[in-house]
């Protein structure tokens, strides 16, 4: 079929394009009409925010490459006259270097939700999987955005992360080789990061669009784990989730501002206001937090090889939990006997976080694999057997039943003026 | 952050939710126009490309009739030791056959000594006239080869596209040998 | 409301895990610098100018020679109060190597407001050279780049005792400090009472001028301290009131939603 498509839209110029272009009809149907169970808590805004920091970190990114300098000899330099010399250039960077951790806690604290609320389960599936590739695309590119600075923290980190490559039998020490360009981490290393720092996020924004587009053929979990069963359990995407999550976004913000004007190296390291010297290593190398309890992982293991492959196995198990998790039921709120190994699980990543933060001797060391061994314990083994074992308490028959307390209503009464929420 | 709210729900509520939005989203617009403002800044000249902004000259080894060409924020300076003919020829034209009226007198601090940002008024072109092997226009002073601007020996258009004389920089003299720029 | 609460936890819970791999690195092998009540911490803290002005002076006559501040311009100083005149006269006193000139010549010139301060040794090795294979660092992001910042160089400057604790053996060519990692460090202890004479009249103490150089040298490290705070102030209370708006904006929309 050739012709226009039929667009509702009053506004003759918006009727004029969307009639050729349905943009309007699309963001009208995805955006403002698009509808969201009505029980959703400030814990689904996270997703927003998520998006919304991805779009700052591209910005300040875009800015910061403009005066940064990607050689060894000139990185550090620029960055320093970045901060004392570009106009407002310190406050880009502090937005960009925090920004990135407030991506992780952001995106921990939504993965941590769709765990709670079992949003990976049929038919969210996919969803939940594209999820999982930001997130390594993520890890992959504040890995990356971390070396360009080029101080002790970033030469040493990119030293000892691309050397994890090496514990690959036989192809190990080529690959390495062909990671750095060269025979250490040294220019031709910097300048490949720096490329793929700036491609990255762009793959994120893609995979970001496939995320949401899954999203809105499933449409959001809610808290209870209970399907919409009609127009009583939902309301419009706009004005309603539009406004919460703005409101839930500015709260972020002023978090997110709090560090970034008056604590904006508390996240850091000092030693990475050292330059580079591939002569001394820094007595107390860490990764930055978001890579923590990662890094506890592979420090847990006594084998090369095996450490390796279990801090990969670590994140890549998230891709089956969709299947690992058999319980047909969604919420930890149905799930009395989930919720304790729930937390606990929570608590084992907080543990490995800080174990990997201390050297590894003394204590550190047996927690770090009691850590892990419950990290893959609880997707491996809980999971699986809760599903067979567990009993869950009975679930509401409706969204709406749940929240107003009795059966499902029409529509007309929902609208009516209630107690205040 | 736009909340911009279409009245919805209860009716009665629409006229101070209409205000309250106006309001919240007035503010949000003011916001983000003030978060706009450092990024936008941020492209401006930064502080040590400012503080970079001057240049000195001495003058002493440019003979009578002579040119160099000195670099001034990236950008090309003549500086001219004008003979007494070049003086005089600038001083007696008159300024009505000038596009763009400009006494000599104003153009210069001492008559012998003519400085002035080496780029064509027209686009941007870096216009002959330096070397005495260049071609020095019809008027004895430089001649733009892009498009064929000729300037006279105060350095003020006098046929060809551009609209405008060669840009004077600030200078002072430091010396009676030495000058600096900016 | 208890969702809020959620949220608000959520976050704090998730700063609070980031944050404990900072403390958690602490140096083991020496104390933690006791706490300094600086003209420059807090939220609304300015960096005290005649104290950072007095600071450049024991950087000038005492830190200079061995250690650089590369990154510090002489027109920076206008910031810590000091008048073109001064900063002119001052950068005046340096040598720079400019060119090359029409002959393609090297040539020296005097310094500019716009020259940085130079380094005493053109590079790290002849650094080294002439301190017994010890690096003076450049002092630029001193206070940036310590744990502890400004509070640990302050305790390092006034930490130098003349003899090890009982029962450790003296190292040689070293210096016992309380709190310097591992104790035995390679600078001399370098601030004796009166080894600068200050023109406004304070007494010089060692703690006065590691007070006062270590105000200039936190200045040095982050000359936008004072330009971050004032904005991040102005930033955060926008945003409180741009979130007290969108708040009541929500309740107005939710208000005929039960959910």
């Amino acid at each position: 079929m050739v012709g226009l498509h039929k667009s509702e839209m009053k506004n003759p110029v918006v009727r004029w394009i969307d009639e050729r272009l349905p943009v309007f009809t699309l963001m009208d149907k995805e955006y403002a009409k698009f509808p969201v169970p009505r029980n959703l808590t400030y814990m689904w805004s996270f997703g927003g925010m998520a998006m919304v920091i991805l779009m700052m970190m591209i910005a300040t990114g875009v800015f910061l490459a403009m005066f940064y300098v990607p050689h060894t000899a000139h990185a550090f330099d620029s960055v320093e006259r970045i901060m004392r010399d570009v106009n407002y250039g310190w406050l880009i960077r502090y937005l960009h270097a925090n920004g990135a951790s407030m991506f992780f806690i952001v995106v921990y604290i939504h993965i941590f939700r769709g765990l709670y609320y079992g949003s990976y389960k049929y038919p969210r599936e996919l969803l939940w999987m594209l999820g999982v590739i930001i997130l390594l695309l993520m890890m992959a590119t504040a890995f990356m955005g971390y070396v360009l600075p080029w101080g002790q923290m970033s030469f040493w980190g990119a030293t000892v992360i691309t050397n994890l490559f090496s514990a690959i039998p036989v192809v190990g020490e080529s690959i390495v080789i062909w990671l750095w360009g060269g025979f250490s981490v040294d220019n031709p290393t910097l300048t490949r990061f720096f490329s793929l720092h700036y491609l990255l996020p762009f793959a994120i924004v893609g995979v970001v669009f496939l995320h949401i587009v899954a999203l809105h053929i499933t449409s959001s979990n809610n808290p209870l784990g209970v399907e919409p069963k009609g127009p009583q359990d939902t309301i419009p995407f706009h004005p309603y989730m539009t406004i919460k999550d703005s409101f839930a976004l500015l709260l972020f913000f002023i978090f997110y501002f709090t560090f970034v004007f008056f604590f904006p190296n508390y996240l850091g390291h000092a030693d990475n206001y050292i330059p580079a010297d591939p002569l001394v290593t820094p007595p107390h190398i860490v990764p930055e937090w978001y890579f923590l309890p990662f890094y506890a992982i592979l420090r847990a293991v006594p084998d090369k090889l095996g450490g390796v492959v279990l801090m990969f196995a670590s994140i890549l198990i998230l891709f089956a939990v969709p299947w690992l998790d058999r319980s047909p039921v969604r919420s930890m709120k149905f799930r009395p006997l989930a919720r304790p190994f729930f937390w606990t699980f929570v608590a084992s990543c907080v543990l490995l976080g800080y174990c990997g933060a201390m050297p590894a001797e003394g204590i550190w060391v047996p927690l770090a694999k009691v850590g892990t061994a419950y990290y893959f314990a609880y997707f491996l083994v809980i999971l699986p057997l809760l599903g067979k074992l567990e009993r869950p308490l009975p679930l509401p028959t409706s969204i709406s039943e749940r929240v107003l307390g009795g059966g499902p209503v029409p529509a007309a009464a929902a609208a009516k003026p209630m107690e205040k929420a | 952050m736009a909340n911009s709210l279409p009245p919805g729900g209860a009716a009665d509520a629409a006229t101070r939710r209409d205000f309250l939005s106006l309001t919240t989203t007035a503010v949000a617009a003011v916001g983000v126009a003030a978060f706009a403002w450092p990024f936008i800044h941020s492209m401006n000249p930064a502080a040590d490309t400012l503080a970079v902004a001057s240049t000195e000259v001495d003058l002493a080894p440019i003979a009578e009739g002579m040119a160099i060409t000195v670099m001034f924020r990236g950008k090309p300076v003549f500086v001219r030791h004008r003979t007494a003919e070049d003086i005089r020829l600038a001083r007696e034209t008159p300024l009505s056959a000038l596009p763009d009226p400009q006494r000599d007198e104003d153009r210069v601090q001492k008559p012998e000594w003519l400085i002035m940002v080496g780029i064509c008024t027209h686009l941007g072109c870096v216009p002959l006239g330096q070397r005495p092997s260049d071609n020095k226009g019809e008027f004895g002073g430089w001649f733009c080869p892009c498009h064929g601007s000729h300037y006279d020996t105060s350095g003020r258009i006098r046929r060809g596209p551009a609209p405008r004389n060669l840009e004077i920089p600030p200078y002072t003299f430091t010396s009676d040998t030495s000058i600096r720029i900016g | 409301m208890r969702a809020l609460r959620c949220l608000l936890g959520a976050l704090a819970g998730a700063a609070f895990a980031a944050g404990l791999a900072s403390p958690a690195l602490a140096a083991k092998d020496a104390p933690t610098p006791p706490s300094q009540n600086w003209s420059f911490g807090g939220v609304f803290g300015t960096f005290d100018r005649a104290s950072a002005q007095r600071g450049l002076l024991v950087y000038k006559q005492v830190c200079a020679s061995c250690h650089g501040l590369k990154r510090v311009a002489y027109r920076n100083l206008a910031a810590i109060g000091l008048s073109d005149d001064e900063i002119r006269a001052l950068a005046a006193e340096i040598v720079v190597v400019d060119g090359p000139n029409d002959d393609g010549e090297m040539y020296e010139r005097p310094g500019r407001p716009s020259d940085r301060f130079r380094s005493p040794f053109p590079n790290e090795k002849a650094a080294r050279a002439a301190n017994n294979g010890a690096y003076p660092v450049d002092l630029s992001l001193i206070t940036k780049a310590r744990m502890g910042g400004a509070d640990y160089l302050y305790a390092l400057l006034t930490g130098y005792r003349d003899e090890p604790p009982p029962g450790v053996q003296p190292m040689e060519g070293m210096h016992w400090n309380e709190y310097f990692p591992g104790h035995w460090i390679a600078m001399a202890r370098p601030l004796y009472d009166d080894v600068v004479e200050y023109p406004d009249g304070t007494k010089a103490t060692t703690e006065q001028m590691a007070w006062d150089v270590t105000t200039f040298l936190a200045w040095a490290s982050q000359p936008y301290l004072e330009q971050q705070r004032q904005i991040g102030v102005r930033a955060i209370l926008f945003l409180l009131v741009l979130a007290g708006l969108t708040y009541a904006v929500k309740r107005r929309v939710w208000a005929d939603v039960k959910h």
